[in-house]
């Protein structure tokens, strides 16, 4: 059974000069546990997308359901992952891993604990009374996934979350959160323009492209690679060949829409 | 020559160096300080400069000490601070509460942006004879000119700093189903706490402003009606001595307020 369906989503943008059409007609559906990309050029639609299937943006048209009940319902449900961490600078680090838990009212002893647990597991457990200002860029972001996953979501939608980081610190988290979400048995969305993040995380790449955005094409990432962790199948022969069937595909898709 | 203990020679140096610089800042500081009040002095013995009209640091001393003893000047005083407190605290405190109500609903921002406008670009002192009108002539009133001078310029400042926090750190919190209270709670009002204490240094003025002024129109106490009824008799020595104690009090609040400022600055 599809944990979370998108039916026909179409969102427009509206300003007081214009209008644009940001996604047209998209639907797609995606299994428990499973790991979906969403690549595609800069200004597709991606997190539109996202933030409609997140409930946070009410498309124009189409529905979204998550366990077959509407999205704007289930808020409890996700985890949303930012491409900059926004952790509150004001805040110490488990205050802001406990953000969530505050804000549905539901801290207690044994979320702080948890809280802790998490820390510690993600290697963190030192900074817990820091403030965000002292952490580095990989250690804040892994501070925003423990962020995430404290509220104990079946559905995680990740933003580019790697991509304000280093190349170095971005596939050490990228291992992390691979191995976190599977031991977690978590579904993932992520969003990038990394087409070999998109092939050494995921389960399935949805290509899209832009003006509006749709989804252009779907790719299957082979089983081989699907088992190793993002470091190890960025090294597997199939990971090349995938890359370069995905890199022709958004070559084509930008020359038409530049012709 | 060991490295290491020339670093540290390096150092000391530059300390002591910043400690000397430091030290003839002061000295320069005292020293207009002292040429100010002697020249006053000087020129006004010597008749360089009307004593009727600009008394002399001497008389206005005497008249200093004599107001201390007399517990005349701690009455005024009293008047004069509290109504400027108040002021201060309804004027900042009022902006801040109407930049809330401006924040949750936007409707109402865009209803009322054109008499903001208005009201911000109009003198506010100028309403000084209606409000005591209204109002009575009484602390109300001065009070009222003290708070209605920042009120308004409190909320579009504090206001817009709440448009300018962050969306993401909103969707974050939205992405856990936040209310719109939270949202205000969590990352609006902390974000925008630094714009809020800034005003506060603004507004310390301003009541000064309104209080002195609404008390020039109607007060029969505080160091505003001083200065009026020095005038009104000719007597430039009240004149002067309410001024330099008003000079001396607001800068003492301002350094209050300053020091409130760091020191919740470093709290957040």
């Amino acid at each position: 059974m599809s944990l979370l369906k998108g039916k026909q989503l179409t969102h427009y943008y509206f300003n007081t000069s214009n209008y644009t059409k940001a996604l047209e007609n998209i639907s797609l559906s995606v299994e428990e546990g499973a790991f979906i990309s969403l690549l595609g050029p800069s200004g597709c639609g991606k997190t539109t997308l996202l933030s409609i299937l997140a409930g946070i943006i009410e498309p124009t048209f189409g529905k979204v359901t998550l366990n077959e009940k509407n999205v704007t319902e289930t808020q409890s449900e996700m985890g949303y992952m930012l491409q900059q961490d926004y952790l509150f600078p004001w805040k110490k680090i488990i205050d802001n891993v406990l953000i969530g838990p505050k804000i549905r009212k539901t801290l207690d002893n044994q979320t702080i604990e948890k809280a802790k647990q998490l820390l510690k597991d993600i290697g963190l457990s030192s900074v817990i009374d820091a403030y965000p200002s002292s952490l580095s860029g990989g250690m804040r972001q892994r501070v925003a996934l423990a962020r995430t996953l404290i509220t104990d979501p079946s559905l995680l939608l990740l933003d580019e979350p790697f991509s304000a980081l280093d190349f170095q610190t971005k596939l050490k988290l990228e291992d992390l959160v691979s191995a976190l979400l599977k031991q977690y048995h978590k579904t993932s969305i992520l969003v990038t323009h990394d087409i070999g993040e998109a092939i050494a995380m995921s389960d399935q790449i949805y290509v899209m492209n832009a003006n509006p955005g749709r989804i252009h094409q779907q790719f299957e990432v082979p089983i081989e690679l699907r088992q190793l962790s993002p470091f190890d199948a960025r090294k597997h022969a199939k990971y090349q060949h995938l890359f370069d069937r995905i890199w022709e595909e958004l070559n084509q898709l930008e020359s038409t829409s530049i012709g | 020559m060991n490295q290491h203990l020339s670093d540290k020679a390096l150092f000391d140096q530059h300390k002591k160096r910043l400690k000397a610089e430091h030290r003839s800042t002061r000295y320069w500081q005292l020293l207009i300080f002292i040429l100010f009040f002697t020249l006053w002095e000087i020129a006004s013995r010597l008749h360089w400069i009307d004593p009727l009209i600009f008394s002399s640091p001497t008389k206005v001393g005497q008249s200093l000490i004599k107001n201390i003893s007399s517990g005349d000047l701690w009455f005024h005083l009293r008047v004069t601070v509290l109504e400027t407190f108040a002021g201060f605290l309804l004027g900042t405190f009022g902006g801040i509460l109407i930049a809330f109500m401006l924040w949750n609903s936007r409707k109402l921002y865009h209803v009322l942006d054109p008499y903001l406008v208005v009201l911000n670009a109009l003198p506010k002192v100028a309403l000084g004879p209606i409000i005591i009108v209204a109002l009575g002539p009484g602390y109300g009133s001065i009070i009222t000119m003290g708070a209605i001078i920042s009120i308004i310029v409190t909320c579009l400042v504090v206001y817009s700093a709440f448009r300018e926090v962050d969306a993401n750190y909103l969707k974050v919190l939205q992405s856990f189903g936040a209310t719109k209270w939270q949202l205000f709670k969590e990352a609006v009002f902390p974000a925008s706490l630094p714009a809020i204490i800034s005003t506060f240094k603004v507004n310390v003025g301003l009541s000064w402003v309104g209080v002195i002024v609404g008390e020039f129109l109607v007060a029969s106490k505080g160091l505003g009606y001083l200065i009026v009824y020095g005038f009104q008799v000719f007597n430039f020595t009240l004149v002067l001595y309410s001024l330099i104690v008003i000079a001396f009090i607001a800068a003492l609040m301002y350094q209050a307020v300053d020091k409130l400022e760091k020191w919740l600055l470093k709290k957040i």
